[in-house]
């Protein structure tokens, strides 16, 4: 997109990013206080009529999701901003937050005015020092201007945003376990229903929304449906169920490319055009053997897959388990599939909060299995026992209580569907990998 | 609120952790900003400190201890934390451009293993799960600031230029407006 194109990006490059001198400068929070004259109804209407669909991984609608809360609840009602981006290859929840905060707070604002919120609290992993000072600051600049607290503008409308540190761990990024993490309790995610919308934080009616959906809410209200509409893939009128996959999208790209980034794009590029136009093709010369379309949990693309476009449907017509969070991860032809499965399912076992037992066992022995094989100690059985467990695990096949199984499990079945004969040749040629790491930790 | 001569949680810290209360319905939300607040004082969270945070929020020491234990973060008094925590990422993206490489001679360089401190007490070394900033592979996060790009020559320099921030850390609470 052309830098006058850009909406979610448009000023971090500013020196005044950050500042809402600078914010306010650029027209900042005149559609929230546009929004203060509309009801409650017309907000949620309008962000339902964008065909906003969540950034935060499962692109579900977000109006919708507002619409779940309960009509004419007394309150409090509670909104949740999910900054515990921790899914590997993820990084643009940061890059907003940390170059400009009040797109964030200015989409939250809006949010809250939607679903009757008057409490929103931040819960920002604690890994982001940076994005908890910049955002503290811009919080208090709020205050200081009468954007928020009590009575806002001279109106009803009254609003507190807090940040909440988390405490690094990768499950606090599920909506319930990011509640129960908030409440002072192990992010143990909540069987559901009842959803968060009925009963949510401190039992009240919740709304969870990722950073990068709040910021797009913004610039629907300062750009309008229409302009939203026209950047993205519409619907599939073959399929009934698809809601589209408007609006720009932030993309990322890490691994083996030249240049690592995040660019703002419309809805629909391919992981083609990510590699070549943006990241400056795979590094070395090389080719790409697999890629990652949005975040680790998402599985893999072949190289033949390569032009399958990054929408919410794209990656799930080439068996990935979705858009994810449109962050990719590049992996050239000379990198062994055995150790970027055996990463992956190190990481899923080390951050399976161990509630459910499939989950909990499962990733850990798809690791020790990956171990095993890695040590030239692998049978060939060992490939179908690997396929046994993911496909066991998950809420697909209704054993736990999270995704965060299914996001395990789908880079294993991926990797057996898409690579077996890699692991085979592996297995059968009795390689090995060095794993200095678990030398120095252990099987942590 | 006053504390007796015996508590490990002082005024300062107590004061911190009541500026938090206002912010949330309920006490028990405060659990993670006390053990915050604590572990960035004493490098670690005592068993006391967790009967005095239960105290304060009005719970079992087990309540607090049990959140406490979730999370991985949270040291015990018998292994407490250097004066920095220094983060090296494992996970794919920073793998695949040797982050684990990284951080193994990082501990060679230093002369410890992930979870230990140097002998001078002034370095904690750990492994981390994704970090958030894979543009930058390989990154490591000091305290609680991410830096890309890095090597062991640019992580050991990164420490010897890091004054100790202890102290300056600000944990801003209260209620707003």
């Amino acid at each position: 997109m052309a830098d006058s194109d850009l909406a979610l990006l448009a000023r971090i490059n500013k020196p005044d990013s950050q500042s809402l001198v600078g914010y306010l400068a650029d027209g900042g929070y005149e559609s929230f206080k546009k929004a203060l004259s509309m009801s409650p109804n017309e907000v949620t209407d309008l962000v339902k009529n964008s065909g906003l669909r969540g950034r935060g991984g499962a692109g579900f609608p977000c109006g919708l999701k507002w619409t779940f809360l309960p009509k004419d609840h007394p309150g409090p009602i509670y909104m949740c901003v999910n900054a515990d981006e921790s899914e590997p290859g993820t990084f643009n929840n940061r890059i907003l937050m940390e170059m400009d905060p009040h797109q964030l707070l200015g989409g939250i604002m809006l949010a809250c005015r939607g679903t009757r919120a008057t409490t929103a609290y931040i819960y920002l992993r604690y890994e982001y020092g940076r994005s908890f000072r910049t955002l503290e600051k811009a919080i208090a600049e709020c205050y200081a201007q009468g954007l928020l607290g009590k009575n806002i503008q001279g109106t009803d409308f009254s609003l507190d945003i807090y940040v909440h540190r988390g405490a690094a761990a990768y499950i606090c990024g599920e909506e319930t376990g990011l509640i129960e993490s908030l409440e002072g309790k192990r992010a143990w995610p909540r069987v559901k229903p009842p959803f968060p919308a009925i009963e949510g934080a401190f039992r009240k009616p919740t709304v969870v929304n990722n950073v990068e959906t709040l910021c797009c809410v913004k610039h629907i209200f300062d750009r309008g449906i229409s302009w939203f509409q026209s950047i993205g893939v519409p619907p599939d009128p073959n399929n009934p169920r698809d809601a589209g996959s408007y609006g720009p999208k932030l993309y990322q790209a890490s691994g083996h490319v030249n240049r690592p980034g995040c660019w703002e794009l419309p809805l629909g590029v391919t992981a083609r055009e990510l590699i070549e136009e943006q990241a400056g093709g795979v590094w070395k010369g090389r080719q790409a053997k697999a890629v990652i379309p949005g975040g680790l949990s998402t599985g893999f693309m072949t190289h033949a897959e390569l032009d399958t476009p990054l929408d919410f449907n794209g990656p799930g017509k080439v068996g990935c388990l979705g858009l994810g969070t449109a962050a990719a991860v590049i992996i050239d032809d000379q990198t062994s599939m055995v150790d970027v499965l055996y990463n992956s399912c190190r990481f899923f076992a080390h951050e399976s909060c161990g509630q459910c037992t499939p989950c909990r066992e499962g990733t850990t022995w798809m690791t020790k299995i990956l171990h095993r094989i890695r040590t030239g100690h692998g049978a060939l059985r060992d490939l179908d026992l690997l396929k046994e467990v993911a496909d066991s695990m998950g809420i697909m096949p209704g054993t736990t209580i999270c995704g965060l199984a299914d996001g395990a499990a789908w880079p294993v079945k991926n990797a057996m569907q898409k690579f077996r004969p890699e692991f085979e040749d592996y297995i059968q040629k009795k390689l090995t990998s060095q794993d200095p790491i678990r030398e120095l930790v252990g099987t942590h | 609120m006053s504390s007796s001569s015996n508590n490990v949680v002082t005024d300062k810290m107590r004061q911190a952790i009541a500026d938090y209360l206002p912010r949330y319905p309920s006490k028990q939300a405060v659990t993670l900003p006390a053990l915050h607040i604590i572990q960035d004082e004493m490098r670690c969270v005592p068993q006391r400190a967790i009967e005095e945070v239960a105290d304060m929020l009005e719970l079992h020491p087990s309540q607090v201890h049990d959140t406490l234990s979730f999370y991985g973060f949270f040291r015990h008094e018998q292994t407490p934390l250097g004066q920095h925590r220094l983060w090296v990422c494992r996970s794919l993206s920073c793998m695949l451009r040797g982050g684990e490489q990284l951080l193994v001679e990082l501990s060679k360089k230093l002369g410890i293993k992930p979870g230990e401190t140097t002998p001078d007490g002034k370095v904690t070394l750990e492994f981390a799960e994704c970090l958030g900033k894979c543009e930058g592979a390989p990154c490591v996060l000091m305290d609680d600031e991410c830096h890309g790009d890095q090597t062991v020559d640019s992580v050991i320099a990164l420490l010897e230029n890091t004054a100790s921030t202890l102290g300056q850390r600000s944990w801003a609470g209260g209620h707003h407006g």
